[in-house]
């Protein structure tokens, strides 16, 4: 992971979709407008967030099955990134909520959903925070991980799915694969999709190497 | 011994320690009927969609109260033994059995107090049952997967709570629809929906607690 070029393909790729995301033409819809740009910007952090929680899932796993405290870091930092992108992503979107739905946050379960899965992966965090002994500490937040993805996944895209939702994709609503997004859109979106995911795991390997050294600072000094 | 005989020796365990006692059952109920007193004395009257929340709220409080005990009340040589003498799996399966058991007991009682104070709005009561029936499960089955994992980090209360909740309310708002759909008798094929999936979920929670409790309990 610590080869360059698909670093700099993931800036090249999310620069491109930067300049296209505000460029390129877009279909005029009624309502939505020009803010249809944003699920450049706002989807691509979802995707993102739930790579990164699968990886931390996947390495919450790997932890239990061989107790390799290194499993461990990487599935913290993974939640950490992912944290950062799900903020980014109700940014994001709470921005669009207020000029298509006027106002940042409408009672809506995809919107619900994605509250709780936040609170699930803070409560992570501070579970983490309220464990002292570090073998406990990685066993016991490792089970919490696991117990919690499959919950969230129910959450997040099963639950809004069932019930009327405003939010594109769910509730019987058009989804970006069909109706309003036309083939225009289509390349520039999966380029953000899969730039942002790399630049994600980026920022993540980033912040497990340093927590490593970190570590192996503390234990020699 | 194989796991069947083990659960039901388990499940029997905690009944006569709980029966001896009576703390946990005595305690619950008079939580209920204290919060449900209060309730009553402040509302008085109430639409039937806040008579639904009211009620759910008040089970979700006494349930996590009732749950949060079920691995902290016996001492951690207590617990070695039971390890040593059955499989991890068998001592969740009995602890989810036994929770979903008092669970039911303690939602009947809460019921009935609660129909009796306040007027009983619900239209359908079979239905309004099955919902009762399946929440009681679930919050027995999460709760006690979390109640396993916050007793490790030393029973800490606030910790339960903080990590019960962001699991439970998704399933909390699935019932309090369900339970709104039998006290407005709505067509039944959305109320299927949801019953199924609350299976669905149940099952999932089960699953996944079977098979990581085996990791938790070892230290």
């Amino acid at each position: 992971m610590r080869k360059k070029w698909w670093k700099v393909l993931a800036v090249v790729l999310v620069g491109l979709t930067l300049i296209a995301g505000f460029l390129a033409p877009v279909p005029e819809l009624p309502i939505l407008n020009e803010t249809i740009r944003n699920v450049y910007y706002h989807v691509p952090m979802w995707f993102t967030m739930i790579s990164l929680y699968l990886i931390s899932v996947i390495y919450s796993i790997k932890y239990l099955k061989n107790g390799n405290h290194k499993d461990d870091i990487l599935a913290v930092e993974a939640v950490n990134t992912g944290v950062l992108f799900c903020a980014l992503g109700l940014v994001t979107g709470m921005l669009w909520a207020n000029i298509t739905w006027g106002e940042p946050w409408p009672n809506d379960p995809k919107l619900n959903g994605s509250a709780i899965a936040t609170l699930m992966y803070l409560a992570y965090l501070v579970l983490r925070n309220a464990l002292e002994e570090e073998q406990k500490k990685a066993k016991i937040s490792a089970v919490y991980n696991i117990f919690a993805f499959p919950i969230m996944i129910v959450m997040l895209y099963i639950l809004p799915k069932m019930t009327d939702s405003l939010h594109p994709g769910s509730g019987g609503n058009s989804t970006f694969g069909d109706l309003d997004m036309d083939n225009n859109m289509r390349p520039v979106f999966y380029t953000a999709v899969i730039g942002w995911i790399m630049i994600g795991i980026w920022l993540c390997s980033l912040r497990y190497r340093l927590r490593i050294l970190n570590d192996r600072k503390n234990s020699m000094s | 011994m194989n796991l069947y005989k083990q659960i039901r020796a388990l499940i029997y365990k905690d009944i006569t320690l709980e029966w001896r006692s009576k703390y946990a059952i005595n305690s619950i109920i008079l939580y209920i009927v204290s919060t449900v007193f209060v309730c009553y004395q402040s509302f008085n009257a109430v639409k039937p969609e806040v008579w639904n929340a009211l009620f759910w709220i008040i089970l979700l409080f006494a349930s996590i109260n009732a749950m949060s005990k079920s691995f902290l009340s016996e001492s951690s040589e207590k617990q070695l033994y039971y390890y040593t003498i059955a499989s991890p799996k068998a001592i969740i399966l009995a602890k989810i059995i036994y929770n979903s058991l008092l669970m039911l007991l303690l939602t009947f009682i809460a019921f009935t107090i609660y129909s009796l104070m306040f007027q009983n709005p619900v239209g359908n009561l079979g239905l309004y049952s099955i919902s009762i029936l399946l929440g009681s499960i679930s919050f027995a089955t999460v709760f006690t997967m979390v109640a396993g994992i916050s007793a490790k980090a030393d029973g800490n209360n606030t910790l339960m709570a903080i990590l019960s909740f962001p699991i439970i309310i998704p399933l909390l708002m699935v019932l309090i629809k369900l339970s709104l759909g039998a006290i407005q008798e709505m067509n039944s094929s959305a109320s299927l929906k949801d019953i199924l999936l609350l299976i669905f979920i149940n099952l999932i929670t089960i699953t996944i607690s079977l098979l990581l409790f085996p990791y938790l309990w070892r230290d």
